[in-house]
């Protein structure tokens, strides 16, 4: 007889997660005074024929005695019960059922929750806006005070019918109501293309339709804005933003570029026929209201990007832009999430897809700015590696189109169309529907079916935004592709024929394969356990066809799909920064103040975070983002090298839009610049490297803003030339804006995020930034000017009326970068550090901290201190060498060098004319510990 | 001498399998990494091995507590398979979801909890070898070892760490800070026989001195985990 339980289960010991409960809440100001005020439980729920015996076998199964216990009766105390809302997978409970299938025990439905206890000093208000704010996420997850009943089988009641959707003869108002009810994110010029080409087919769209049509020609799927016909207001119109990118990179034509702006991810080769291929995206939206599962799926999808291109997956970046974590909970607009709620999800979310999937996750930065507070940003990269790659050539005309991985449900329906509208205060309740949940462990199956394959199949492609309709989409330009919905596997009934098309299901890849390679491929997939499927083939017709139940519910031409949109034309007006007038900044105590930045927290160790993330996995870290005597300094780039290497490839990040709000063209260049040098100090080729380009900006239809990012990509390519590194591949997230419940629209900086990936060419010949050796020069590479705007320096004690100007290019820079890696490949370079955030005072503090040493700065960069200790001119790097190597040194590098002093075993960091400051002071900023 | 045949065990989810095949060909083993799936069809595997890894990662995602799947699994699949292996004395080795795995096949004694402070964490730490320990894994490993832990489920519990000690079963003990809660710092154990080793870190990931996080600082030629496999594979080599 099926009956149904429910097995509590607790820790023995006290579970480590109520201490996070009240950690998370006192944070918020919702004070809970002992952490025995939380007590916490995990749920099983299972509906099944299951007697006395059957729930024991489960229970000993399931229960740890030296950890737990469990209990199959109904808890009589007070408490409140979070389950995932029907329809949100529930991975653990795929699992109880493979567990009970493997028991021999006949469970038909299975469901996980947890149960949250409160002492008497919490009552049930209190208890209630606990739950809400910190236990559970009303996106995914549903609660009630007692038991909770959970759902076993999410099931809907679909048609299986394409709606026709009439749009013959309606105004241009009309459609725009369209657009807006169903949220397609379509400019009225794109809804009139749309209606001609209908009215010249003789009939009306379907609802599949028209979301394919959203999907493919949104913002986040087709970048209108990075394809627009730009007008500025000087009256030139330009060639769009990604032509200038793409004519760059072809004038400085690198023998190295393999593959730039092309599929999925940029490919470079710097040794042998050992390919990279590296890829940066955003998941911003997303993680605003749903920050775990928003940066899980932002990594899971950037990992697909690189399997997409057929390389295999072997490390992942992440950089993280929130509101300051210190933000009053009063100040958090309503619905939006506090940020250290989402700074712990989006963390969660990043460390659990990458240590779950196998990967290090290495390079990375987190910054902090009251404009990310409703808006955060979400960057995740992934890099990968292949050898002997060539481009796939397919899909050809009789190939079958493979669907492998994940099954498909209702999750992630317009995540495309989502991410490219603005957000307001409803967002996460209406977006609930585009939140996705990962399983890094079917990607990591769907990574060994794939790698070691590529010869079995023709082209290939991710399932990403807009789902199948974007992956087939893609692969079927030019060649034409029929599919049947009815193949394709759900994870429950009852999905409209839109929703199969448009869900955004994670963990799923399309592939082409010939019918006499299908058997080779289905072998792969029985062995690792993946699901593939068989959903249709490629035609060689050029349509596009979509059925359901054999009835077509799409018929386009895949040439109106992807070139029927027509170009939006942009103005834009171009921002006229300061660049003349300098201005210097008064100190009153240098010494306080360099401890201020040191405890900034876009300064302060991310060491917290960084243990949370696997950067060890597969051997090949050579150099971490944690270095030095006690492995708490900061690293500038990250080294990896597959162990039986002696080559390897450094990663290197540059943000910077504190000097963004200032000139987003003279930033654009610094963080070009702050990428490379990053990756030079620690051992990096200059003349071998490679970038990526992830620009998060607000709505470019507002002109100034879209001014903003034509300047930006104007710097970036101005550095691209000067320093001939290219660019490969690149992504935009535009409308990263927030409408306040009082109306107003809340910006983000304008945000570019350059990654650079460079060729080491003696993995045992890396340099750190921490001090190695007390009696060891010091020397300052490139020159120092009065450079505050967007300084942190402002940041720590605001900025004055006239802020002057911020680092300007410097067009030595890459001739001084080329004589310095002959200096580190040489050996006398001991230790080496870029200078950034806070200047010279703070990087030399920092290179104390990894060493555990001292420093006696005798002389200074310039004569006025507040230039010499704060200001952020780019392109400068710290050397620590013997005093020994120091003539042949000189002679070496001429030019822009400042002998700033020696390395002493003292523990002192002393500047001229101020009071010396000990190293364990500036260890104790930096990491937090409190004066 | 022809290298001794060593399985390296992977479920779904597991992802440190490459690594410890890595290390046991620099330890001069003939590894192969194979799927529970597969050595459950084809038990006869485990005959011709001379050593076998259990290797880390994520099997099953965690779901329902680290390692308990992929351990039933196994204790379901191969039957007395594995435990005929290891009663034939053949060294056999559980590296953090390995050694979860292990404990609930009850090849070894304890279980591994949450880390006390609830959160993964990778780091490196320093291991001793504990002299007394029966273990033919760490048998005159007289530096210490370092390597590094990344987990979130690894903090030791036994009823008895005294008891445990005293019968040889301590391993491994963490000489760096604790970084989990483990009981009496424990960080790896062994069976009564001393052939089968349970730990948390990852002696695969510290093959090579230039994967020391302290290169080129210090050499860590002397604290590398390499050595661990080379004790296995020297006992593989007797069988």
């Amino acid at each position: 007889m099926v009956s149904r339980h429910r097995l509590t289960i607790r820790s023995n010991d006290p579970d480590p997660r109520t201490a996070g409960i009240a950690a998370a809440a006192n944070q918020l100001g919702l004070r809970l005074d002992r952490p025995s005020d939380v007590g916490i439980a995990d749920l099983i729920f299972l509906e099944g024929d299951l007697d006395e015996r059957s729930l024991c076998t489960l229970s000993g199964f399931l229960v740890d005695p030296l950890l737990q216990c469990g209990s199959w009766d109904v808890p009589s105390s007070v408490g409140t019960e979070v389950t995932f809302l029907p329809g949100v997978t529930d991975g653990a409970a795929a699992t109880l059922l493979h567990a009970a299938s493997t028991l021999g025990l006949n469970v038909t439905g299975a469901a996980t929750g947890r149960r949250v206890e409160f002492g008497e000093s919490v009552d049930a208000v209190f208890a209630n806006t606990l739950v809400r704010r910190i236990v559970a996420n009303p996106v995914i997850e549903r609660w009630s005070v007692g038991t909770i009943e959970p759902t076993f089988h999410a099931d809907g009641s679909g048609s299986g019918i394409a709606e026709v959707i009439p749009i013959s003869g309606r105004s241009l108002d009309e459609l725009v109501a369209l657009g807006h009810a169903r949220k397609l994110a379509l400019d009225p010029e794109e809804l009139l293309v749309i209606q001609t080409h209908y009215a010249g087919l003789g009939r009306e769209p379907t609802d599949v339709e028209l979301e394919t049509l959203a999907q493919t020609w949104s913002e986040h799927c087709a970048h209108k804005t990075f394809r627009a016909h730009i007008t500025t207001d000087d009256g030139i119109e330009r060639a769009s933003l990604i032509e200038m990118l793409r004519n760059c990179t072809d004038a400085i034509a690198a023998p190295f570029v393999k593959s730039a702006f092309v599929g999925n991810a940029g490919i470079v080769g710097f040794h042998g026929d050992v390919t990279i291929a590296l890829k940066a995206e955003t998941h911003n939206h997303p993680s605003a209201v749903e920050p775990f599962g928003g940066a899980n799926t932002g990594v899971g999808g950037v990992i697909r990007d690189v399997l997409g291109i057929a390389h295999k997956p072997i490390a992942v970046t992440n950089i993280l832009c929130f509101g300051p974590p210190d933000t009053p909970l009063d100040r958090v607009p309503d619905g939006a999430l506090h940020p250290l709620r989402i700074r712990e999800g989006v963390i969660d979310g990043v460390a659990d897809y990458g240590n779950k999937i196998g990967l290090p996750t290495v390079a990375g930065a987190i910054v902090y700015d009251p404009g990310y507070t409703t808006n955060p940003l979400v960057f995740a990269g992934c890099v990968g590696s292949a050898k002997g790659w060539t481009l796939h050539d397919g899909p050809f005309p009789g190939d079958r189109v493979i669907l492998l991985g994940g099954r498909t449900g209702r999750d992630g329906i317009r995540g495309a169309t989502f991410s490219s509208l603005t957000m307001d205060a409803t967002t996460g309740e209406v977006a609930g529907a585009s939140v996705q949940i990962g399983d890094p462990v079917v990607e990591k199956l769907l990574i060994d079916v794939l790698v070691g394959a590529e010869d079995l199949f023709t082209a290939i492609t991710d399932c990403g935004a807009g789902g199948l309709s974007s992956a087939v989409g893609e692969m079927a330009e030019n060649v034409g592709a029929d599919v049947e919905l009815d193949l394709v596997p759900l994870k429950y009934a009852g999905l409209e024929p839109w929703e199969v098309w448009l869900s955004e299901a994670q963990e799923r890849m399309v592939i082409a394969v010939a019918p006499n390679t299908l058997e080779a491929i289905q072998a792969r997939c029985d062995y690792y356990g993946v699901e593939m499927a068989d959903i249709g083939c490629f035609t060689g017709d050029g349509i596009l066809t979509v059925r359901s139940g054999g009835t077509p519910v799409l018929e386009l031409t895949t040439e109106f799909l992807h070139d029927g949109r027509p170009q939006r034309r942009m103005s834009a007006i171009l921002p006229s920064p300061n660049r003349t007038t300098a201005t210097g900044r008064t100190l009153v105590d240098p010494v306080d103040t360099l401890l201020r930045l040191l405890s900034h927290p876009n300064i302060a160790s991310k060491a917290s975070t960084i243990h949370r993330y696997d950067h060890e996995i597969m051997g090949s870290t050579v150099v971490r983002p944690l270095v030095g005597q006690m492995v708490d300094g900061p690293a500038d780039g990250v080294v990896l090298a597959n162990p039986i290497e002696t080559v390897g490839i450094a990663i290197g990040i540059g943000i910077n839009p504190w000097h963004g709000l200032h000139d987003a063209e003279a930033m654009a260049y610094s963080v070009v610049d702050e990428a490379i040098r990053n990756i030079v100090a620690v051992g990096a080729d200059p003349d071998q490297v490679a970038l990526l380009d992830n620009f998060s900006w607000g709505d470019p239809r507002r002109q100034s803003t879209l001014g903003e990012l034509v300047v930006a990509v104007d710097g970036c390519c101005a550095a691209a030339y000067a320093y001939g590194a290219p660019f490969v591949s690149g992504k935009d997230s535009l409308n990263n804006e927030y409408t306040g419940s009082d109306g107003k629209r809340h910006s983000v900086p304008p945000t570019l995020v350059i990654t650079a990936i460079g060729h080491v060419p003696d993995a045992d010949r890396c340099v750190t930034p921490d001090l190695k050796t007390a009696g060891n020069v010091l020397l300052l590479l490139g020159s120092t000017k009065p450079e505050f705007a967007g300084s942190h320096l402002d940041l720590v004690h605001g900025a004055p009326e006239r802020v002057g100007v911020v680092p300007a290019p410097d067009p030595t820079a890459l001739a001084r970068y080329r004589r310095l890696h002959l200096a580190i490949l040489s050996g006398v370079v001991q230790s080496c550090h870029d200078v950034s955030e806070g200047g010279l005072a703070v990087a030399l503090a920092e290179m104390c901290i990894g060493g555990r040493l001292g420093m006696k700065v005798d002389t200074l960069p310039s004569d006025d201190l507040a230039t010499a200790l704060f200001s952020e001119s780019a392109s400068r790097h710290l050397v620590e060498i013997a005093p020994d190597h120091l003539s042949m040194f000189l002679a070496d590098n001429s030019g822009e060098v400042t002998l700033l002093g020696t390395v002493t075993d003292d523990m002192v960091l002393s500047f001229p004319a101020l009071t010396p400051i000990d190293v364990q002071v500036l260890v104790d900023a930096f990491t937090g510990v409190p004066a | 001498m022809i290298a001794p045949v060593a399985l390296v065990i992977a479920g779904p989810g597991t992802n440190r399998d490459q690594d410890a095949a890595l290390a046991l060909q620099l330890a001069g083993a003939n590894p192969r990494i194979v799927l529970a799936t597969e050595l459950i069809a084809n038990p006869e595997l485990l005959k011709e091995a001379r050593l076998v890894v259990v290797a880390g990662g994520f099997s099953y995602g965690d779901a329902l507590g680290a390692g308990r799947m992929l351990a039933l699994d196994l204790v379901v699949g191969l039957g007395d398979a594995l435990t005929d292996f290891v009663s034939l004395g053949r060294p056999l080795i559980g590296i953090c979801n390995g050694f979860q795995v292990l404990t609930r096949t009850n090849l070894l004694p304890g279980a591994l909890g949450h880390n006390a402070q609830g959160r993964f964490d990778c780091r490196w730490v320093v291991l001793e070898a504990q002299p007394e320990s029966r273990c033919v894994w760490t048998k005159g490993i007289d530096q210490p070892i370092h390597c590094p832990i990344a987990h979130g489920e690894g903090r030791y519990v036994h009823p008895d760490p005294v008891a445990l000690a005293a019968n040889g079963q301590v391993a491994l003990r963490y000489r760096s800070t604790n970084p989990n809660g483990s009981v009496a710092d424990i960080a790896g154990v062994c069976n009564e026989a001393g052939n089968v080793l349970g730990l948390m870190p990852h002696p695969e990931n510290h093959l090579l001195p230039r994967q020391h996080p302290q290169q080129p600082r210090r050499d860590g030629a002397d604290n590398l985990g390499l050595r661990i496999f080379r004790n296995g594979v020297a006992v593989a080599n007797e069988m």
